[in-house]
């Protein structure tokens, strides 16, 4: 992994391409990011790079943050995140989005997905619904919990209703369509994970 | 500051305020063939107008040879050249819909003066 930012979803929009066809566009909003921690393999075991963005009050900042921000001579950040660099980032640099990423690389970008509480079956597992109609009786309702007494209980896995969305999600192989590393502005083509104003990191595609 | 709409604002090329729904007009649309760009011209009542901003869309309906067609542009699109509006039409609707079950003189929408 070399490139990698952080950022927050400020949604979406329709923009033209050269052909004059409309595509569907994410704006993302990426302050500049700040080096806070060069990890390595000597000392840490792993090679990393620790950074961070988004202003914070300095009176909600717990103490083994506060001496790294000191360290690395930077404000308060609100949001820290690790990436795999390629190259050396020196202590309190600053990285904007033009400095990652160029117009037409493909990207990932994860982030957690929209809650939608619990939610039944069909929903939830995209299964399919009862006859509606013919007095059938069964319109959403779960279906078969397994056989009866071989096994004689229902299999780990089985699924039922539960909670859903609010976990970890990465769409994989979007393109970029627009970056303005001055206003912090990264545009993508397609949805992403998340609602308006979530933390999403974008990182550069592992299918390429 | 909403960034979505610093994007769009930089994006929105042309937005025909003078068309409105009940006009009829002329859109001159850039049609490629080819190598070729020619301009091709789609007349009708402007029966819809939706959306706001870069999305916003214009919805054309004309009758062609007693077949209901109709266009839904984008305003913003650079594939139209651009929109003469020929009548101004007087309307009590800010959708025109209406239009699609009638036939002949009851389409017809009276001009405003």
């Amino acid at each position: 992994m070399t490139k990698f930012i952080i950022g927050r979803k400020s949604g979406m929009t329709q923009l033209f391409d050269d052909n004059g066809n409309v595509i569907p566009a994410t704006v993302i909003s990426c302050e500049p990011m700040y080096v806070l921690q060069n990890k390595t393999v000597e000392t840490d075991g792993y090679k990393a790079c620790k950074v961070g963005t988004g202003s914070i009050r300095a009176k909600l900042v717990n103490k083994p943050d506060a001496g790294q921000f000191k360290k690395a001579d930077v404000e308060p950040k609100r949001i820290i995140r690790e990436f795999t660099p390629d190259e050396e980032y020196s202590l309190g640099q600053e990285i904007k989005v033009s400095d990652m990423f160029a117009v037409g690389d493909k990207v990932d970008v994860s982030g957690v997905s929209k809650g939608k509480g619990f939610q039944g079956n069909i929903k939830r597992h995209g299964q399919k619904g009862g006859p509606s109609g013919h007095g059938s009786m069964y319109h959403r309702r779960v279906g078969s919990m397994g056989a009866t007494s071989t096994p004689g209980r229902v299999v780990p896995g089985k699924k039922m209703p539960g909670h859903m969305g609010a976990v970890n999600c990465t769409v994989q192989n979007l393109s970029v369509v627009m970056v303005d590393g001055e206003r912090g502005i990264l545009v993508i083509r397609g949805a992403i994970p998340g609602p308006k104003g979530g933390i999403v990191t974008v990182q550069n595609t592992v299918k390429a | 500051m909403d960034l979505v709409k610093v994007v769009e604002s930089e994006n929105i090329r042309n937005q025909y305020p003078d068309v409105e729904v009940g006009d009829f007009v002329k859109a001159h649309l850039l049609i490629k063939e080819g190598a070729k760009e020619r301009i091709q011209v789609f007349e009708g009542y402007v029966i819809a107008r939706k959306g706001q901003g870069l999305s916003e869309t214009i919805t054309i309906r004309r009758v062609s040879y007693g077949i209901g067609v109709e266009r839904i542009l984008p305003v913003n699109s650079p594939k139209i050249d651009h929109i003469d509006v020929i009548r101004k039409g007087k309307i009590r609707r800010a959708k025109l819909y209406y239009l699609r079950d009638r036939q002949g003189k009851a389409a017809k929408i009276t001009q405003k003066i």
